[in-house]
């Protein structure tokens, strides 16, 4: 029982020092890298973003703080500090291009459209893809089947934002079925009201989709190439000989063995997907936190740039810690310590 | 002649696709003249031959122009010809370092051990759940102007933890192998098991990850220039991407415009994923049972 309770809570610990590592370590890849490149282009933003400030109230004040929250003139492992210091605290400061709006409130605005369209994607691509590669690398799965599905596998050399584009054209441009762009229709703003839903939701079909399709081989892929090794083990052909239903043999022997390297999969795939949707969020005009991280980027707006990253690296390092978390719940080998 | 065992339909199918794509950026120039990839060297807006235009204020498809032309008057094949050596290169530096990085730390971390070891591993494993082109995203934002080599160099910096990974999952295995007993008890250093008895082994799984790893890398290239944040002198397929998208094209009914180098890319990709499953059945021999059994 003690053994147990310390393999958890060692297990436990782990997970979380990989939390910390992971948020510091790209935390601190963006603060050396262009520090690294030739001609100090922090200042050179200093410079971009003064050249322009001609345009926005109380600019003077704005730089200036820009400045001493770069520290330019001290040293850089103050730099560094105050800048790990506050993305920690996520005093992301003011907006350039949305001044006065600070930038926590636009992340605030973008986080729930990234958070729903990413996480109902990412589960849906997960759960239709591993079903498919199950059934494709089970032996007693009808022929037909088999032959159906390498079909889905073709759009796994595709990436999300080039289908996207793709779905807008053929499904908002030519058959006009969804809209361009946007999250919800204009006449009915957010709130708790059916209208408003219907419009989220037919708003957020094309890119989910654009997401779904293209990941979906990948989580296939995985699973065939599991699913064949433990078709093969000795427990199956007991279980077979037990005379079990083939239904009972598929998902609590097959399945349920097979799946485990692929939630572990997923939490190491979960960076790239949010990466993706970036440009999903983009191509869509979908007002989630890729597409105001591309604004700053059009409007030079490093505040907005610089918090809406540190906000993605965290959260995208919260939702593999769920993930690890929960993986002791599908595998009892690291709930007992056995691994 | 006969042809050598491990080599399977995927493999072929993938490596024709791939040379098609290096053969067309190579002898494309000597064919095409490749200066009307440049800004206002064609007429605006043409459909490619043979299609018609998508409504009466576009002018009628041109011979001299068989894939169309778009807004800032470049001509597609032109486009398609230049840009795609260029995407084809930075995933090719990226993937190459990466390899060469990775397995460099996969065969120390598998073979060394201690904290060496376990510091390797935890390295890799927290790098692969960053979001890579978020931060990419972020420091390309910074530099701006960048040199297509130092778009690669910058790739490289998320390109080798996979690698890592994978030659350490199978220098584990490989080092209770029998053979690589033998080399140590015969006294060989190691330095030299890990070249002359580890390195052969890993050899398919290497290709392989270097072929994910060529079309991960055009994936994100692709991806930070469809933000507009590559090299913005060096014509890309990403770049003409990202014109298409900043030219309304898709509203416009201009398909060639987008479509053009998403299918160019959808090429690459698709060849280079054919290779990648190919070269995991030659290193898998178990992946090859799944037609086999099929009952």
């Amino acid at each position: 029982m003690s053994t147990m309770r310390g393999s958890s809570l060692a297990y436990l610990i782990r997970r979380l020092a990989m939390f910390a590592l992971t948020i510091w370590l790209g935390l601190t890849l963006m603060f050396l890298i262009p520090r690294m490149a030739p001609g100090d282009p922090i200042a050179a933003m200093v410079a971009r973003i003064s050249s322009q400030a001609g345009r926005v109230e109380n600019s003077e004040q704005m730089i200036q703080a820009w400045r001493t929250r770069f520290g330019l003139d001290a040293p850089l492992y103050q730099q560094y500090g105050r800048y790990l210091w506050n993305s920690l605290h996520f005093d992301l400061g003011y907006s350039m291009a949305y001044f006065p709006m600070k930038v926590e409130d636009l992340v605030r605005a973008g986080m729930p459209w990234t958070l729903a369209l990413l996480s109902i994607a990412t589960v849906l691509s997960f759960l239709v893809g591993s079903t498919l590669g199950a059934l494709m690398g089970w032996p007693a799965s009808p022929r037909a089947l088999r032959l159906v599905l390498p079909a889905a596998l073709c759009f796994t050399s595709i990436p999300p934002f080039m289908l996207g584009i793709l779905l807008i054209y053929v499904f908002a441009f030519g058959l006009r079925w969804f809209p361009f762009a946007g999250a919800y229709a204009h006449e009915f703003p957010p709130g708790r009201n059916l209208d408003f839903v219907f419009s989220a939701v037919h708003h957020g079909i094309l890119p989910a989709t654009a997401i779904v399709v293209t990941t979906m081989g990948f989580w296939a892929l995985g699973m065939r190439a599991m699913m064949v090794t433990t078709s093969g083990e000795d427990y199956m052909i007991l279980a077979q000989a037990k005379g079990l239903r083939p239904r009972r043999l598929f998902w609590m022997y097959g399945v349920r063995n097979a799946i485990l390297p692929q939630v572990t999969s997923l939490a190491l795939s979960i960076g790239g997907i949010a990466g993706g949707s970036v440009l999903v969020e983009y191509i869509f005009t979908y007002p989630g936190m890729g597409y105001l991280l591309y604004q700053g980027i059009v409007n030079n707006d490093y505040a907005l740039i610089q918090g809406m990253t540190s906000i993605l690296i965290i959260g995208v390092a919260t939702a593999v810690l769920i993930v690890d978390l929960a993986y002791p719940l599908l595998d009892p080998r690291i709930r007992r310590g056995d691994l | 002649m006969s042809v050598p065992s491990w080599i399977n339909a995927k493999l072929v199918a993938g490596s024709t696709v791939i040379l098609f794509v290096v053969m067309l950026g190579l002898l494309g120039p000597w064919i095409w003249d490749t200066t009307q990839a440049r800004v206002a060297s064609c007429p605006l807006n043409l459909p490619p031959y043979g299609f018609s235009p998508p409504n009466l204020t576009f002018q009628p498809a041109q011979l001299a122009h068989p894939l169309g032309t778009e807004s800032s008057g470049r001509d597609m094949l032109a486009v398609l010809i230049t840009g795609t050596p260029n995407s084809l290169l930075v995933g090719t530096i990226a993937a190459g370092i990466g390899i060469v990085i990775g397995t460099l730390l996969g065969l120390t971390a598998g073979f060394m051990g201690g904290w060496v070891g376990t510091l390797i591993r935890v390295m890799s494993d927290a790098i692969i759940t960053i979001p890579s082109l978020v931060v990419l995203i972020v420091i390309s934002s910074y530099v701006r102007e960048i040199s297509l080599t130092s778009m690669g160099l910058l790739l490289a910096l998320f390109a080798w933890p996979g690698t890592t990974r994978t030659v350490y999952a199978q220098t584990l295995s490989l080092r209770e192998r029998g053979y690589v007993q033998m080399a140590r008890l015969s006294g060989a250093s190691t330095l030299s098991i890990m070249v002359f008895e580890l390195l052969p082994n890993l050899m398919p799984y290497l290709a392989a990850c270097f072929t994910a790893s060529v079309s991960g890398n055009i994936l994100a290239a692709t991806g930070l220039e469809a933000l507009g944040l590559g090299p913005s002198r060096i014509p890309t397929l990403g770049m003409a991407i990202s014109n298409a998208v900043r030219g309304a094209a898709i509203l416009r009914g201009m398909w060639w415009w987008w479509g053009l180098p998403i299918a160019m890319l959808i090429l690459i990709f698709s060849g280079l994923f054919l290779i990648t499953i190919g070269l995991d059945e030659v290193a898998n021999p178990r992946l090859r049972r799944s037609e086999g059994n099929a009952r």
